[in-house]
């Protein structure tokens, strides 16, 4: 059987099928309708009750997430639904079909939004309606919170109170018929770091209680009473996998460092505040790039500074005592906002783009300042330029920088003074003369997607000449080292944020090099940190000048695969 | 009776926690509280009917507010939008 896996990982077990409510209820009623008015409102008392229990015992396990069991609690005392279904009461219908129909209008009227979180919410609505129909039929419900075995539960669909109710440490895995990614089984599922796949269709009509099931995440596989040989493939991986995880697990709470000692950061790259939750996760020691992008796209007009001042905060926050770079706004090239009204350029990669917008709307670019000094007091703060190549432009970004926090002094507004300012080494001319920046700033951080595509002159969006883009080119690695050693001899720090920094055949020449800094994607963080954790500084510095001394990708490659 | 436009700022929209929390504020005033978005009417008191409501972030909504303790209500539901709901 296959569904879409959601959350990584194989669990091997017996099936718990939870059955739903009958699909036939009683319709019409032989009592009055205040009779069944009176069993409505006991039985919609039964269900609220029983949900407070239940979020207050999954406050401590779920956090913010226990807030959906909220709604639910309002759903079974909502003015509207209820006025719905009382009136249905008054048409002869029994309490069991006029939820029914209530909630079925209600769920109905979500799915059709032109919005994959709200028809999600219509989930929500269907839990407390089937709930209040079982108090009502005084149907058993399925305990999930005092499993007595380890099972794989197989549902229509997992709702938040059966997540939340549930004994993690007894539930190997879910898997259920209806679902997407951003379904509540699915975000449950990665938050407990419990394997799931979603979207089978007829796991609950296929499968039966107590058959054994091998359940892989990662493919979204579901296999039925699996053969020996099977089960023995498949426990090999769990094992694997396992240890894997246990191993990577250690590298957490402890600094990343070399055999020999040497120190490092490896960081985590995100979008949104909402990420910071994955890097934590992950064991990310900071975050190297806060691509703020998020805040300009998708809308019709400029982010206000309170916005942004609020998204920052929450980052710095979130990631305290740990620091956050922060780029600022990087757009133009293959990024649009179609109200800032820039015109179609024919090289957008050599346009108009990032820093050089900012400095010539110095508005815009003074309220995003702003909002990030006015953050600054939340946590630790770096602030990196984009797109930098001239000393000029450093200093006019600096310049606009001096006067936001001198205005915000003036306006007795809290600044932190501990504000690291740097840039980003992303195009070749800034490399070349990056002896003569580090002197004006606190750090680099190198990005070498775009580094890549200057230097070598490959368009990276270019899929014919895809083969041609590469960080082993031996030019890019001339650069990268340069650059960390012209940062060094000003004492400055030296990170990087491309993608590179997290592929794991590199890092142990960008650590010979004296890389600083490695900020990646939050599901690299631990396996790199692992792998620093197992080299040695020394070695690696050795073998710098033998791979710079090479002349192609191809063998750059050969040499880091020894 | 007091009428106040918002713009949602918060990633969310009013879904959710922040739908809860709106609920919860209005559902504890002794006045009438109705969002009203494209010359729709919802119940502010009903989570249903603000989910229903689909409000996202960047969209613009009226709250209209009539009774006996409007001020206080009005009070209220601008910290909540003023605070992005704690998000």
């Amino acid at each position: 059987m296959q569904g879409i896996g959601v959350s990584p990982g194989i669990a091997i077990g017996g099936a718990l099928v939870i059955k739903d409510v009958p699909s036939v209820l009683p319709e019409r009623s032989r009592l009055t309708a205040e009779e069944e008015n009176e069993r409505l409102s006991r039985s919609l008392s039964a269900a609220r009750r029983q949900l407070e229990k239940i979020r207050a015992g999954a406050e401590a396990r779920l956090g913010d997430k226990a807030q959906i069991l909220d709604a639910q609690i309002l759903i079974t005392e909502d003015e509207e639904l209820l006025s719905l279904v009382r009136d249905k009461l008054q048409e002869g219908l029994t309490a069991e079909a006029a939820i029914r129909d209530g909630v079925q209008y209600y769920a109905d009227l979500l799915e059709n939004m032109d919005n994959e979180y709200l028809r999600e919410r219509a989930a929500d609505i269907r839990d407390t309606g089937r709930r209040i129909i079982r108090h009502l039929l005084g149907a058993a419900e399925t305990d999930l919170a005092h499993l007595s075995t380890p099972c794989i539960i197989v549902a229509h669909d997992l709702t938040p109170s059966d997540t939340a109710t549930m004994a993690p440490e007894q539930v190997l895995g879910f898997i259920t018929d209806v679902g997407g990614r951003t379904s509540h089984s699915a975000i449950m599922a990665r938050t407990l770091e419990i394997p799931a796949i979603v979207g089978t269709e007829r796991g609950t009509e296929l499968i039966r209680t107590g058959e054994p099931l091998i359940l892989d995440g990662d493919s979204g596989e579901v296999i039925v009473n699996p053969q020996p040989e099977v089960l023995e493939t498949y426990r090999e991986r769990q094992r694997a996998q396992a240890e894997r995880k246990e191993k990577l697990q250690a590298v957490k709470g402890r600094p990343t460092a070399t055999r020999d000692g040497h120190k490092v950061l490896v960081a985590a790259n995100i979008g949104t505040p909402k990420d910071c939750e994955g890097a934590l996760r992950n064991g990310a020691e900071g975050v190297g790039l806060f691509r703020t992008e998020f805040l300009y796209l998708n809308r019709d007009d400029l982010p206000s500074e309170e916005e942004q001042f609020q998204a920052y905060k929450e980052v710095l926050e979130a990631m305290a005592p740990q620091e956050v770079i922060i780029r600022t706004l990087d757009v133009g090239g293959d990024k649009e906002l179609p109200y800032l009204g820039l015109a179609k350029e024919s090289n957008p990669f050599l346009g108009y783009r990032a820093i050089r917008v900012c400095l010539s709307r110095p508005e815009m670019f003074k309220t995003q300042l702003r909002a990030l000094l006015r953050a600054s007091v939340y946590g630790k703060l770096g602030i990196m330029f984009p797109m930098i190549s001239s000393l000029d432009e450093v200093r006019q970004a600096k310049g606009m920088l001096a006067q936001v926090r001198e205005e915000l002094v003036s306006e007795g507004v809290a600044v932190s003074e501990e504000v690291e300012v740097g840039i980003m080494i992303e195009i070749p001319a800034a490399a070349v003369i990056s002896d003569i920046l580090a002197r004006e700033v606190d750090f680099f951080s190198i990005g070498t997607n775009d580094l890549i595509q200057y230097t070598t002159a490959v368009d990276r969006l270019n899929e014919r000449i895809a083969a041609l883009y590469t960080p082993y080119h031996p030019a890019v690695l001339r650069l990268v080292s340069q650059v960390i050693e012209n940062g060094h001899k000003s004492g400055i720090w030296v990170g990087m944020c491309g993608e590179a920094a997290g592929d794991q055949a590199l890092i142990p020449l960008l650590l010979g090099m004296g890389l600083d800094e490695f900020s990646m994607s939050a599901i690299s963080v631990l396996e790199s940190r692992e792998l620093i954790g197992r080299l040695d500084y020394a070695q690696a510095q050795v073998r710098v000048p033998e791979v710079l001394a090479l002349g192609t990708a191809a063998e750059v490659k050969g040499a880091l695969a020894e | 009776m007091i009428k106040r436009e918002y713009t949602l700022t918060n990633p969310q929209g009013l879904h959710a926690r922040p739908a809860s929390l709106l609920v919860q504020a209005a559902g504890q005033s002794r006045s009438e509280v109705t969002l009203i978005k494209n010359n729709k009417e919802y119940n502010a008191k009903s989570i249903l009917g603000v989910l229903s409501l689909g409000a996202q972030k960047g969209d613009s909504l009226v709250i209209k507010i009539e009774g006996p303790d409007e001020a206080e209500t009005d009070e209220k539901l601008q910290a909540l939008f003023a605070g992005n709901f704690g998000e």
